[in-house]
């Protein structure tokens, strides 16, 4: 069954999209689309470690980024720099080395292309162990710390008064971040796969009143652009990730008509 | 829970600075079971601090907490809250408990804002989300309420129901209650023990001893001082340093 490339890739998606969805909700609500973008950008570092140590890339890409979001935490507390430039300097930076690294590495043939915008072709049987298998721990995980996480995220100074430890919900989904973008990485292509955590999600707010309304119609935007993204790819021979990203875009400005019908309603 | 006296929280010369000055230093004060603690004092004497320190957010602090409750309820004075997140009051309500739907009915009944159950929390006036705050906090039927500028932006006549309803939930449910407020009037005639802050502990007691410190006339003039005196007339017993009460 999992004998077609087609086949893979679809499979492969609709995991990335159960995880996305979720996720992708508080990343919006947390405001950390620029954080997700440069644990992504740091996972070009983890693929190069991983061809130059032979390691698996998907475990390689959760390393890296997890120490790049240390190293964030740390920078924070030791400098001046705000939030956002620190962020950038760590994105570029870890992109550049992981760059330069590959410079180095003549005797190995990197398909740039698939790893920045994502290759379908490059799923094998393998990578869909590991998005589903992953993709399932991840979502247990987030399912334990949810409470903590979502009461932080609304007010981080009720969720401490009333015990929930909101402290370790936060750290607990820097992992869970730097996780999806190692199990996802091949499919979207690490520029995109703040695209694919955040558009549906933004389509997703603008159909929704309550916090698990959002999370479901992220979850069902995600699966419509694999979809959408995966078939037009391959009609059109367009790379994967933008096309997936693409139809997210497309879904989004269809919700921006439901907006203004509520507007309209209101009035 | 500290049986023997009922201890809910025990606050030993705390003190906490932030940038190198300190908000509030030599703090010392508990809360009991059943009894409410009210916090006075003016702008910037680190009467939210105290609150904070109590609850555990400030976390280098000196001194000692000792908390012997973990069911705490928690009105915050300010809360800003992302619209990117749609949340109804009944979300808001389930934040950091899990609770039975009548439980949930019941607290908002009490604040008076039932009918607004499935409106969007963003969509609320300041005294409306004033009140389902308090109706959060209280809905889980806490053993602690720490209450800082519950009533803000409450109209005139709900902000006296608001008190009457706060010393009322302190009797039935037996919780103890830290209080933040400015309002002299409403909230001494409720009160056990007053503590008035100025960056440090400036007089403690009942509140008609703090009425007659003149470290409080000081701080607040000597109207503030009569205001307290003529309100305390309307009680038929007198309390003791400690807050129990005496009987004329």
């Amino acid at each position: 069954m999992f004998d077609d490339f087609f086949i893979r890739a679809l499979v492969a998606g609709i995991g990335i999209a159960f995880v996305t969805g979720p996720l992708g909700c508080f990343v919006v609500w947390r405001r950390l689309s620029y954080f997700g973008d440069t644990l992504a950008h740091s996972a070009l570092l983890g693929v190069t470690i991983a061809y130059t140590l032979e390691f698996n890339i998907a475990v390689s890409i959760f390393i890296t980024s997890s120490i790049i979001a240390l190293i964030l935490v740390k920078l924070e507390k030791k400098t001046n720099l705000p939030g956002d430039a620190l962020l950038g300097l760590l994105a570029h930076s870890s992109l550049a080395v992981g760059l330069v690294a590959i410079g180095f590495l003549t005797f190995i043939r990197f398909d740039i292309m698939g790893l920045l915008f994502g290759d379908i072709l490059a799923v094998t049987t393998d990578d869909l162990l590991t998005i589903w298998i992953g993709g399932a721990l991840i979502l247990l995980v987030l399912k334990l710390i949810w409470k903590p996480l979502f009461a932080s995220t609304v007010n981080y100074e009720l969720a401490e008064a009333e015990g929930l430890n909101p402290d370790r919900a936060k750290a607990i989904f820097t992992i869970l971040m730097a996780a999806i973008i190692a199990i996802s990485i091949k499919m979207v292509g690490l520029l995109l796969i703040t695209g694919m955590l955040i558009i549906p999600t933004a389509m997703a707010r603008n159909l929704s009143d309550n916090p698990q309304k959002m999370v479901i119609f992220s979850i069902i935007g995600g699966l419509l652009s694999v979809f959408i993204g995966l078939f037009s790819s391959l009609e059109f021979n367009t790379p994967s990730g933008p096309s997936i990203v693409a139809a997210a875009l497309v879904l989004f400005i269809f919700s921006l008509f439901k907006i203004k019908q509520t507007i309209q309603l209101k009035n | 829970m500290n049986i023997e006296n009922n201890i809910l929280v025990k606050l030993n010369e705390v003190g906490f600075q932030q940038n190198k000055k300190w908000l509030v230093k030599g703090v010392s004060l508990q809360v009991e079971r059943g009894k409410i603690v009210t916090l006075i004092g003016p702008n910037g004497s680190g009467k939210s601090t105290t609150a904070k320190i109590a609850l555990g957010i400030y976390k280098n602090i000196e001194g000692q907490v000792e908390k012997f409750t973990n069911n705490i309820g928690y009105v915050p004075q300010k809360i800003s809250i992302d619209w990117t997140l749609p949340l109804r009051v009944k979300d808001f309500m389930l934040l950091t408990d899990v609770l039975k739907d009548d439980a949930l009915d019941e607290a908002l009944t009490l604040t008076g804002v039932k009918h607004l159950k499935d409106k969007n929390l963003g969509n609320l006036s300041g005294g409306e989300f004033q009140r389902v705050l308090l109706a959060r906090a209280i809905s889980k039927k806490p053993e602690l309420l720490v209450l800082d500028e519950p009533v803000q932006g409450v109209d005139f006549t709900g902000e006296i129901a608001l008190y009457e309803l706060i010393k009322k939930i302190s009797e039935k449910i037996n919780c103890g209650i830290l209080l933040i407020s400015h309002d002299l009037h409403t909230v001494m005639t409720a009160t056990d023990h007053v503590v008035c802050l100025n960056g440090h502990v400036c007089c403690s007691g009942s509140p008609k001893d703090v009425a007659r410190n003149n470290e409080y006339k000081a701080l607040f003039g000597e109207q503030a001082s009569q205001t307290l005196s003529v309100y305390e007339h309307k009680h038929d017993h007198e309390h003791s340093n400690d807050g129990e009460i005496k009987k004329n």
